[in-house]
């Protein structure tokens, strides 16, 4: 089953030419009409007229997280406010956020992609599809939503948290799919089972859509062997647009829509491409957005690429799961959690001192996250209720910051291991 | 000659050999401990004690690099029988005086009960008129 057989198994040498077109009148109109890539590509010498291929997509310059930052809010949109429909936010670096903003085509190759995800997933009309990714700000709940819309499924925005009722609701309604995180469909299992619901009797459950955050075969294996569910791995990010692209039903790889999204592997260090079927640092190019530019976009995920066909009939390429990061980026609960902001947020906090470890943990089926801070001595009371209240101010300082509730523990100073060179401030216990 | 005590509040990382640790070093600034109290949240306790010579215990943990802090409190002589401690806490709380935390020590017949109070010198008032007897900070 296909959503849309043209795009999706369009011969691979056509879909270039298709691919140059896009990518052509893109860089021609940014070119001339936004300063940020203009800039960008006047710095590396390159000129719309440059571009003669898709390939020749190497010759343009590179786009990193820090120039949403830079950018932010709206300083790097390339369209005039009327044109953008909504806006998600997504945790920058440090400081300031990322906003990502979409035009009614943003939304609509977002949709689409999502609808070809699912129909290659056999999700279609006859399904109940529970969403328990947050609405929100954060792109999965919404934009899992109008996919599962698309595709004619019954969708059931549960949203994420109050794990029993959303036991009750899939067994009352006969929910057929799930889209959450992998941590959180296995917390799911565990409390269906404290409640005595067998998913494979008493439940319709038989597929999940699972992404926002890095899983291993061990994890599949292990759900689907627990449960029968068959799950599908769903990559894509906010600045992409938000969740995006999944397996089909012949599980090896995720597929790219090579109309919407160009995908390189680069090798981080001498940012030389590789060769399908090499690991390195995933690079996107979105071909048809418009609020604002996304050109050979530095991802910092790390994967490789898949170009043998799919017996599927897909001939767009494939990437593998994603295995790591090639930054410090950590994903807390499906959230996304720099090191950095932390860091800022503990600047803010003249109690504490400046040396602090993160120690993430996977509790059961949940991400834990535990930061030590050493507190100045002047902050020491001899009142337990006051030492608490800074413990309990610091943990909601962050968790404003953050999004995602932490655990602070409070060290005296000169407790921290201290570093020479490199900090490595990040303790991840949690196995994959 | 005073009736308000500085009791040395230690800051102690709740993890296993801290308290050792601390103790090695009032052993090393050779501080005598009278009485003390530990007392504890998940991950951090105070270690609250009266010592013989709290500004120079002060100054040698200080320069140990140990978080410490004075704080006042007050020393209650109690006759070591039932009923001894509802006289002094009697008292207290009908003067409006919150006790935040005590502890006691005793030793043959005779015990004194530490508190720390919202407001010292007003118990020392109080626990006077009762006819009750105080530690002086020169008797530690």
């Amino acid at each position: 089953m296909f959503w849309n057989p043209k795009m999706e198994c369009m011969p691979v040498e056509e879909m270039k030419k298709l691919q140059y077109e896009e990518l052509k009148s893109l860089v021609t109109k940014l070119y001339e009409s936004n300063q940020f890539y203009r800039a960008r590509m006047d710095s590396k010498g390159v000129k719309p007229e440059d571009i003669k291929c898709i390939e020749d997509i190497s010759k343009l310059p590179f786009m990193f997280k820090q120039d949403l930052r830079d950018n932010y809010p709206t300083k790097m949109f390339s369209v005039p406010n009327n044109q953008i429909v909504r806006y998600h936010v997504s945790s920058g670096t440090t400081g300031k956020p990322t906003l990502v903003g979409y035009t009614q085509k943003d939304l609509g190759y977002w949709t689409e992609a999502l609808a070809r995800s699912f129909t290659s997933a056999g999700i279609g009309p006859e399904d109940t599809l529970q969403v328990c990714y947050g609405y929100g700000l954060f792109t999965g709940g919404l934009g899992v939503h109008y996919g599962g819309e698309k595709v004619g499924a019954t969708v059931l925005p549960s949203g994420t948290g109050n794990s029993e009722r959303q036991i009750e609701l899939m067994q009352d309604l006969g929910v057929t799919a799930i889209a959450c995180t992998p941590s959180y469909l296995i917390h799911l299992l565990d409390v269906a089972k404290k409640m005595g619901v067998d998913i494979r009797k008493d439940t319709k459950l038989r597929k999940a859509i699972l992404g926002a955050e890095p899983w291993s075969e061990n994890m599949k294996k292990k759900i689907e062997s627990e449960s029968g569910i068959e799950t599908f791995d769903i990559y894509g990010t906010s600045e992409q647009a938000g969740p995006m692209f999944t397996e089909c039903e012949c599980h090896n790889g995720i597929h790219i829509p090579a109309d919407i999204m160009y995908v390189e592997v680069i090798d981080p260090e001498t940012e030389e491409i590789l060769p399908p079927g090499e690991k390195g640092e995933l690079v996107v190019t979105m071909l048809q957005k418009e609020a604002f530019p996304l050109i050979r976009y530095r991802i910092k995920d790390i994967t490789h690429i898949i170009t043998e066909p799919c017996p599927c009939g897909r001939t767009s390429p494939r990437i593998a799961r994603i295995t790591g990061r090639s930054d410090d980026m950590l994903i807390i609960r499906g959230i996304n959690v720099f090191p950095s902001q932390i860091e800022y947020t503990l600047l803010q906090i003249p109690e504490v001192g400046d040396q602090y470890m993160i120690i993430v943990t996977r509790d059961g089926a949940l991400d834990n996250m535990v930061i030590q801070v050493e507190i100045k001595p002047d902050a020491f009371s001899d009142n337990m209720d006051d030492m608490i209240k800074l413990r309990r101010h610091i943990e909601s300082d962050l968790k404003k910051y953050l999004n995602i509730a932490v655990t602070v523990e409070l060290k005296e100073p000169g407790e921290l291991p201290r570093f020479e060179g490199k900090a490595k401030r990040v303790i991840d216990k949690r196995v994959i | 000659m005073s009736n308000i005590i500085k009791q040395l509040s230690i800051f102690v990382n709740n993890e296993p050999g801290r308290l050792a640790h601390i103790s090695s070093v009032l052993k090393e600034c050779n501080i005598n401990m009278r009485a003390f109290n530990l007392a504890e949240s998940t991950e951090f306790g105070i270690l609250r004690t009266i010592v013989q010579d709290p500004e120079d215990g002060f100054n040698k943990l200080k320069t140990k690099g140990i978080i410490v802090k004075k704080t006042d409190v007050i020393g209650v002589y109690m006759e070591d029988t039932p009923g001894a401690l509802f006289l002094a806490a009697d008292a207290l709380g009908k003067a409006s005086i919150n006790i935040e935390y005590g502890y006691a020590y005793s030793y043959k017949d005779k015990a004194i009960f530490f508190i720390r109070v919202d407001d010292p010198e007003k118990a020392v008032e109080v626990i006077k008129g009762q006819g009750i007897r105080l530690v002086d900070d020169s008797e530690i």
